[in-house]
């Protein structure tokens, strides 16, 4: 595997896209940062502007107004770029799925890379599903 | 052929490229230790900028493209210039021309203004929001800092070269046990953080609220021409304080525990501190840094 993307694998800049979450997936992403969880060891650090980033983490249910705003944020990303979907709402919708203002899945608006359900999920299950993305990346089982 | 290679290699590009990626790892991993964290290896910074080269390059539509693109190389070609003259007079002094002190007085400006050239020409309204800022913090840090220099001119009988600096004070002593020569270094050490753009005065790159401000629309490897520029910054400053200031004795031992300390004082400084407004910054650099600055340099004039 070439040195582009190995050094992706240890370097991942994250942005943090909430298309309208509970916030409660916001919170546990966040919690990845802190100290007890230190997720900077791996290489992954919280950017603020979306040219820098490596991947979106993307939260929540788009709805008509973040779904445009999601469409325009990955396009506006330099390629490379993950996508990793936090929360049943990124991954699928759960309960929102007839809603009135909910008019699809984050995955029919971006290619997702990696799924992590819960609602919301542990900053384990977090770290867990970043650790397989990254195994995806550098094309391991 | 030699002074190519000294530009490249020995005391400039690549050397302090490295020594200052490393350097930014240890900011990294103190301030993880700071917060009970256990921050990255030692290698990040390389990789980061390795990853940064790998990746693409987005050119914001309506920007002025050529300057977009040419400016982190401004930063860059004179940040490893300024490493290359300190390089070459801490290893050799006095092979360097007259003056060089007021070169690299000027060149160590030219980061600053590269940033806020490519803001300006990025289109973007936050970026100008950061290169109105770094364009005041500049204005408010250069004056104490030229004034301290000049204090340490004046104290080493009016040498503009940074050798003849360097052997005044092997032959004297270094300029900071004299009562002038520490008002100006502690001057120099606040101009420093703001130099290499660190908290408390880092608010043209203020993350929380300007997301990155200056470098905000800043992708792929011009990106890492500026991460290289930071890097090797966080190399010459300290270094250029510690010849003109701390230079009695540049043995190689001497010289690293010296620019460690000096990065510690800069760290520690980081991550004690709260951003100031610019404003506030403003006020600080031209109130107490200044009034410190001009005792030192009349301090200097009266022989103490
Ligand atoms: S998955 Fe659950 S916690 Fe996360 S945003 Fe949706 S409703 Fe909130």
């Amino acid at each position: 595997m070439d040195l582009k993307l190995k050094a992706l694998t240890k370097s991942i800049w994250v942005f943090h896209a909430a298309t309208s979450p509970c916030n409660n997936c916001d919170i546990e992403t966040l919690d990845l940062l802190t100290p007890r969880h230190d997720i900077e060891r791996l290489g992954i650090v919280l950017v603020g502007s979306v040219r820098h980033a490596d991947a979106l983490l993307v939260t929540g249910v788009p709805n008509y107004k973040t779904k445009e705003r999601l469409k325009k944020l990955y396009s506006q990303a330099p390629k490379p770029c993950l996508v990793v979907a936090i929360g049943g709402c990124a991954c699928g919708r759960i309960i929102f799925q007839e809603s009135y203002n909910s008019p699809c899945a984050v995955d029919e608006i971006i290619p997702v890379d990696v799924y992590i359900p819960g609602c919301p999920p542990k900053p384990e299950a977090i770290t867990a599903g970043l650790v397989k993305l990254i195994k995806k990346v550098r094309g391991e089982k | 052929m030699m002074i190519l290679f000294s530009y490249l290699i020995f005391p400039g590009f690549l050397f302090s490229a490295c020594v200052g990626l490393i350097a930014g790892w240890i900011d990294r991993k103190v301030t993880a230790r700071i917060q009970w964290r256990v921050g990255p290896p030692w290698y990040q910074n390389f990789v980061d900028i390795v990853k940064l080269l790998g990746k693409e390059t987005v050119i914001p539509r309506g920007a002025a493209k050529l300057t977009f693109l040419f400016s982190p190389f401004l930063g860059l070609l004179s940040a490893a210039l300024v490493a290359t003259i300190l390089g070459v007079t801490v290893r050799l002094p006095l092979t360097s021309f007259a003056g060089d002190l007021i070169v690299v007085v000027y060149l160590l400006i030219i980061p600053a203004i590269s940033v806020i050239i490519g803001a300006s020409s990025s289109r973007n309204p936050l970026a100008s929001i950061g290169a109105s800022r770094e364009m005041k913090l500049v204005l408010g840090y250069e004056l104490p800092f030229i004034l301290s220099i000049i204090a340490v001119i004046i104290k080493s009988s009016g040498g503009i070269q940074l050798g003849s600096i360097l052997n005044h004070q092997i032959n004297f002593g270094s300029n900071l046990v004299s009562w002038s020569g520490a008002l100006a270094f502690i001057a120099a050490i606040f101009c420093m953080q703001a130099k290499l753009c660190f908290v408390p005065f880092d608010m043209s790159e203020a993350e929380q609220e300007i997301m990155a401000g200056a470098l905000i629309e800043y992708s792929g490897s011009a990106l890492a021409m500026f991460k290289l520029t930071k890097a090797i910054l966080l190399y010459t400053i300290p270094l250029l304080l510690v010849i003109l200031f701390w230079g009695s004795n540049l043995a190689p031992l001497a010289l690293i525990g010296k620019y460690i300390a000096l990065l510690v004082v800069v760290i520690l400084i980081k991550n004690t501190n709260p951003r100031l407004r610019i404003d506030q910054a403003l006020r600080f650099f031209w109130g107490p840094v200044t009034a410190l600055a001009v005792i030192a340099v009349i301090l200097a004039i009266i022989g103490y």
